[in-house]
């Protein structure tokens, strides 16, 4: 006689042993360690970060170690954590213009107060497989030692709106929409916007903000700014009245310097996208940006109609966690769906055939 | 706080539990109703009952006796791993006997049980819109909501006759709640949708990555749209299950071998078991 | 007997262009009334004012004794559905170009409660029938009908519920000449049995001579001339009248 298919729980337990296993690998090897994860990748642990909008490089090397390298997955698990810590209060904005500097360029000057600052960047490497890298152990070659940069370094977009060239951003003193406690909802200002982009998946901004480039959405852009290093928290505790310093996190910030015509109230000008993710990601803050640009479009009383400029469309999907969950669930099982649209299908192709024979 | 899993009782902190019950009194309060909500990430992927389990979380006591079903079965592995979930971190009962549970959370099926007033039914919801077929602007489809437009709706449905002689929408099919929103009953089978007309217990949808929750209290009015002339007609397969042998449960379709051989079963496992074990206790 | 439609010192500006300047308008049960002009004369924008869709800087519209300008959206959209019609210069802004040509007949019926199906049908296909398309299309997709038979089907989308009062946008404007006269035999047809207010807006003095009862002249915002059809466009007064007569003459 049939029996149904039983057994799920056991088979359950038996897939996330052998998970567990292939994620070990060859157990002759030595065992990959978080600290070794969160030096030597940095650079995925900085994604995690970003995307799993939680800023601790220790958690996101677990979160990239347990996720066996998939950063989505690693993103999911760091928000999974996040969502249960408790909330004291929100910190005063960075102040990006006393960042230490590890990093900063500008495509707009040749040379700008602070300088062209470089940093460590693959830029200008040739992308040739380095196969010494292959065999561990090798010197590293000795790196220039300067002094740290203590010049001023204004940022390259308050030098042009001081000028008038370049709109000034509206300020206020309200607190700022929080979409991981308020859904959603349009239109939705720019604060929750930049929110949304900040966690968003680096490919989807990345593939956008190049879709502007190409045509869809007449965008202009420069990189007026990169900027890469430290910047401190600060926060004012309710019960001492004062703002006190809590540490310093490592943020990427990048200003797009785009064309504006002009309207009927404010002449033609220059207009800011703004980019800021944790860690050092200059593609997604660069994309964050040209999206950020983009989704602008309506409010500067310009044609709204390519995807990047559309608000709906860019922030319901940049969502990574959201995104993979709804193409995965796709997996689960869907007989009872299934078995309605059999039925459905049969009777239609029934009618269909009495149909065709009459 | 429990000290063993080190996460508050049914994983989702307090003040959260709170929000989202606000949630579900203004979703009682207006059947059928969208109520935006800040939804949490879960552990669990969104799609795979993130908004049923943020429900089932903020309503579940220490006492409760929960059922999970996926496709109207217990031991799906999505249903298995939703009860493991809360086995683990609230420690409840757990029970495959849908008149055992006080709280049932479910994926694309209502029991054929009869629920009664003691009983809640949380549903995983995936898109809480019932138009977003027609209108994928969510700020457009509120805004049909607040003024009862569903012109459209109709509009499909009348497509579908015209097109194929009936209405062609055998899950997910659209229902109005007590005469006023149209709602998305989530993908059961239109099967299932003259369940929920008058059901005592109280109806609970959860959207965890849509940030919805809405809810349809007991004994409240629930219609499938349709036409005068062509009545809304619940579709099953016409078989007997050929485990039990009954004629009015909905049927899965199992394929035995692959010379087209199939038989039908009952998708609710919990009312097939019972209904074999009273035949052989009669026998 | 009272206005069905009343204006009064409507006022709208773009910037430094007035596009509405002091305008004031009456339309009476059963009555045509056509406002001509070139492009940019601000008729579109009036028909827009009017139809409560952009709000005047100043000024007031009151339909049946309800005033348009103030009532909330569900009361306005209430009123699109049931008293008014809108029949657009391009028929795509006003089918839906993916539903069949009963569908879209049928969505104002439905839209106030219709739910006989087979009533429906008949209704749409009766209207098909009084807007000279063969009712065997039915079933057919806008998309496949010529320009002048989807500008039919919007006229029948918007008759079937017997709207009071219809806004019409260049009802002809896209389309060819031949084409045109039969669209407004039976526009005058319709508009005749059915004892329909009609609000034209046209920059075709031809169209405005054989459908209007009376034509407003407007030019810059300003409504600069206004009467009888005929009087209008036999003896205008006005030179801006006088120029529009003598160009389509001419023309």
């Amino acid at each position: 006689m049939y029996v149904a298919t039983k057994g799920g729980e056991q088979a359950i337990g038996a897939a996330h042993a052998w998970l567990a296993e292939t994620r070990r690998g060859d157990a002759t090897l030595p065992e990959l360690t978080v600290p070794q994860i969160e030096e030597q990748l940095g650079l995925a642990v900085d994604r995690v970060m970003a995307e799993g909008s939680c800023h601790d490089r220790g958690l996101a090397a677990l979160a990239v170690k347990q996720a066996k390298g998939d950063l989505i997955e690693a993103a999911f698990l760091l928000r999974a954590y996040r969502t249960t810590l408790p909330r004291f209060g929100a910190s005063a904005a960075l102040d990006t213009g006393a960042m230490h500097i590890r990093r900063r360029i500008s495509a707009t000057y040749k040379d700008l107060p602070g300088g062209q600052v470089l940093g460590p960047t693959f830029d200008y490497t040739h992308r040739l497989l380095d196969f010494a890298l292959a065999a561990e152990g090798n010197a590293l070659p000795a790196v220039p030692h300067a002094e740290p940069n203590t010049a001023q370094t204004p940022r390259v977009t308050e030098l042009l709106a001081r000028e008038g060239l370049m709109q000034r951003e509206a300020t206020s003193e309200a607190e700022p929409g929080d979409l991981t406690r308020d859904p959603l909802s349009f239109p939705a200002d720019r604060a929750v916007r930049l929110q949304a982009l900040a966690r968003g998946d680096e490919g989807f901004l990345l593939g956008l903000g190049y879709s502007t480039q190409r045509g869809y959405g007449n965008a202009h852009p420069f990189v007026g700014e990169i900027r890469v290093g430290e910047v401190a928290v600060c926060f004012t505790p309710p019960e001492l009245g004062f703002e006190i310093e809590l540490g310093d996190i490592g943020v990427t910030e990048c200003q797009m310097v785009n064309q504006f015509k002009g309207s009927r109230t404010e002449p033609p000008q220059f207009t800011r996208g703004y980019g800021l993710v944790f860690g050092h990601g200059e593609r997604k803050a660069m994309a964050m940006a040209l999206v950020d640009r983009g989704l602008r479009a309506e409010e500067l009383g310009e044609d709204a109609d390519a995807p990047a400029q559309q608000q709906e469309f860019v922030l319901y999907h940049c969502d990574n966690v959201e995104a993979t969950g709804f193409v995965e669930h796709l997996k689960l099982p869907h007989y009872v769906d299934f078995q309605s649209e059999l039925e459905n299908v049969r009777t239609m192709r029934a009618s269909a055939m009495q149909a065709a024979a009459e | 706080m429990n000290a063993q899993t080190g996460y508050n009782f049914a994983y989702v902190d307090e003040s959260t539990k709170r929000m989202i019950r606000r949630a579900i009194l203004k979703g009682v309060a207006i059947p059928g109703h969208q109520v935006p909500f800040g939804s949490r990430e879960m552990p669990l992927p969104y799609g795979w009952g993130t908004g049923g389990i943020q429900v089932t979380a903020s309503i579940l006591g220490p006492s409760d006796v929960l059922k999970v079903i996926d496709q109207g079965a217990d031991d799906t592995t999505n249903a298995v791993s939703i009860r493991a979930f809360f086995r683990r971190v609230a420690g409840v009962a757990t029970t495959e006997r849908t008149a055992e549970a006080t709280v049932i959370q479910t994926r694309h099926r209502i029991p054929e049980h009869a629920l009664t007033e003691r009983q809640i039914l949380v549903y995983q919801v995936p898109m809480p819109e019932p138009l977003f077929r027609l209108e994928a602007r969510v700020a457009e489809t509120k805004r049909m909501h607040a003024l009862a437009d569903y012109g459209l709706m109709h509009v499909k449905l009348y497509e579908d006759i015209a097109r194929h002689g009936h209405i062609a929408t055998s899950y997910n099919y659209p229902v109005m709640v007590d005469g006023r929103y149209l709602m998305s009953p989530s993908p059961i089978p239109a099967f299932d949708n003259p369940k929920m007309d008058r059901m005592p217990a109280l109806q609970l949808f959860g959207a965890g990555r849509e940030k919805r929750i809405y809810a349809v209290p007991p004994y409240t009015a629930v219609r499938s749209l349709d036409f005068e002339d062509h009545p809304f007609r619940p579709i099953r397969a016409p078989h007997a299950c050929t485990l039990c042998g009954s004629r009015e449960s909905y049927l899965d379709e199992v394929i035995t071998d692959d010379r087209g051989g199939k038989m039908f079963v009952c998708s609710d496992t919990d009312y097939c078991a019972e209904r074999q074990a009273a035949k052989a206790a009669a026998e | 007997m009272s206005a069905l439609l009343s204006a009064r010192g409507l006022e709208l500006r773009f910037g430094r262009i007035a596009a509405l300047d002091g305008v004031d308008l009456d339309i009476w049960p059963g009555e045509v009334v056509a406002i001509v002009g070139e492009s940019g004369s601000g008729k579109t924008t009036l028909l827009r004012v009017l139809s409560g869709l952009v709000p005047p800087d100043a000024g007031g519209v009151i339909f049946d004794g309800q005033d348009v300008l103030g009532m909330n959206e569900a009361a306005r959209r209430n009123l699109m559905r049931t008293q008014w019609g809108f029949v657009h210069q391009n028929p795509r802004d006003g089918l839906r170009m993916g539903v069949s040509a009963g569908g879209n007949i049928g969505e104002r019926l439905m839209a106030t409660g219709a739910r006989h199906y087979g009533n429906i049908r008949a209704a749409a296909a009766d209207w098909l029938r009084r807007v000279e398309i063969d009712p065997d299309r039915l079933d057919a997709l806008p998309r496949t009908f010529s320009g002048g038979m989807q500008q039919r089907l919007q006229i029948a989308r918007t008759l079937v519920t017997h709207p009071r009062l219809v806004f019409m946008d260049e009802p002809t404007g896209g389309l060819d000449v031949s084409v045109q006269a039969r669209l407004l035999d039976l526009i005058r047809a319709l508009v005749a049995e059915l004892g329909l207010s009609v609000l034209l807006v046209t920059h075709d003095i031809a169209a405005a001579r054989l459908l209007a009862h009376r034509i407003l002249v407007m030019r810059q915002g300003q409504v600069v001339e206004q009467g009888l059809t005929d009087r209008v466009l036999d003896d205008p007064q006005h030179p801006y009248t006088q120029l529009l007569v003598t160009s389509v003459l001419a023309a």
